[in-house]
């Protein structure tokens, strides 16, 4: 009774929160809103008894995406008011879109069971007496290591592809350039003076800075 | 499982219809175009976590947490690649990226 109830307030609360993240005006109350839907989220895999993943989704979600998705948005200077113009205009169409999607899902949802024999086809039976996070762990390191590896091995092409595009090359920078230093030679930059007696020389040309990094 | 499952297939599925009415909202704007894709994926997961609940069937939860690593990649890659598009043009207009042959 107490679980029903939290899941119609949570599930409640998630809802709205989605409805406000596409609605409101200014991103930052969107990008908010997404972080309290998500903390709703987690506490329906939390009812739903996914107990490690609702932490996964608290941490990973609302500690790193959320704010990456925050970060970016106070740190573009856009005019967001004109960013949301047409707003109404594609109001009908998006809602009619929406209609018809929630229409046929409701039907499917509507005319469907779970077959007797459903549950002699799992893959992967709960165990009994583990807590969650073992049995999550107990399958995520031996039969599925390879596509457990594989995600890790796409967090890391997505962190090399975020850094490759967003890093700049500061070109005003003094860092060393060994094959200009190699190829250096003297007259370059010295230059021999004859200096007459009691005359002082004239100063050389000096190089620029560019020439001597 | 205490809650039933179809209470959580109508969560889902109206939190994959907002999402997808909001990328109709947002045309132009990425940065929300974005948040609705990870409203869509968390559907998805919600979905996934619901049955495998249900079924008591661990592979539901495993297949999430591929799907929370791939939604993360993407949004990191996607809010790179939002970053360089603002400074080189100076705005985030979608409709700008159709520009964008040649």
């Amino acid at each position: 009774m107490i679980s029903n109830l939290a899941f119609y307030l949570f599930s409640f609360i998630l809802l709205a929160s989605a409805v406000m993240v596409v609605t409101s005006r200014n991103p930052v109350h969107a990008v908010l809103f997404l972080i309290l839907g998500f903390v709703n989220a987690a506490v329906l895999f939390l009812l739903a008894g996914a107990e490690f993943l609702a932490f996964i989704l608290a941490i990973v979600y609302v500690g790193a995406v959320a704010v990456l998705f925050l970060f970016v948005v106070m740190m573009l200077d856009v005019d967001f008011a004109a960013l949301h113009e047409g707003f109404q205009r594609y109001a009908p169409v998006g809602a009619l879109v929406a209609l018809i999607m929630f229409a046929e899902l409701a039907f499917i949802a509507g005319n469907w069971a779970i077959a007797p024999s459903g549950s002699a086809n799992r893959l992967f039976p709960m165990p009994e007496h583990v807590t969650n996070t073992v049995a999550l762990g107990q399958l995520i390191y031996t039969s599925y290591l390879p596509l457990f590896q594989l995600s890790g091995v796409i967090l890391l092409v997505a962190m090399i592809g975020a850094i490759v595009l967003t890093h700049r090359d500061r070109q005003r920078s003094l860092h060393q350039n060994i094959a200009v230093q190699h190829a250096r030679k003297p007259e370059h930059t010295l230059v021999m003076v004859n200096a007459k007696l009691g005359e002082g020389a004239a100063l050389p040309v000096q190089p620029t800075e560019k020439e001597t990094l | 499982m205490l809650i039933p499952l179809s209470h959580y297939l109508v969560v889902s599925a109206l939190l994959l219809v907002i999402g997808i009415f909001g990328i109709f909202m947002n045309r132009k704007n990425v940065i929300v175009i974005m948040m609705s894709i990870e409203l869509i994926l968390l559907a998805a997961n919600l979905n996934f976590v619901a049955f495998s609940g249900a079924l008591h069937d661990m592979v539901g939860q495993v297949f999430t947490m591929f799907v929370l690593t791939v939604a993360a990649a993407e949004s990191a890659i996607g809010l790179a690649i939002l970053v360089i598009y603002f400074r080189n043009r100076g705005s985030i207009e979608v409709e700008d990226v159709t520009l964008m042959k040649g």
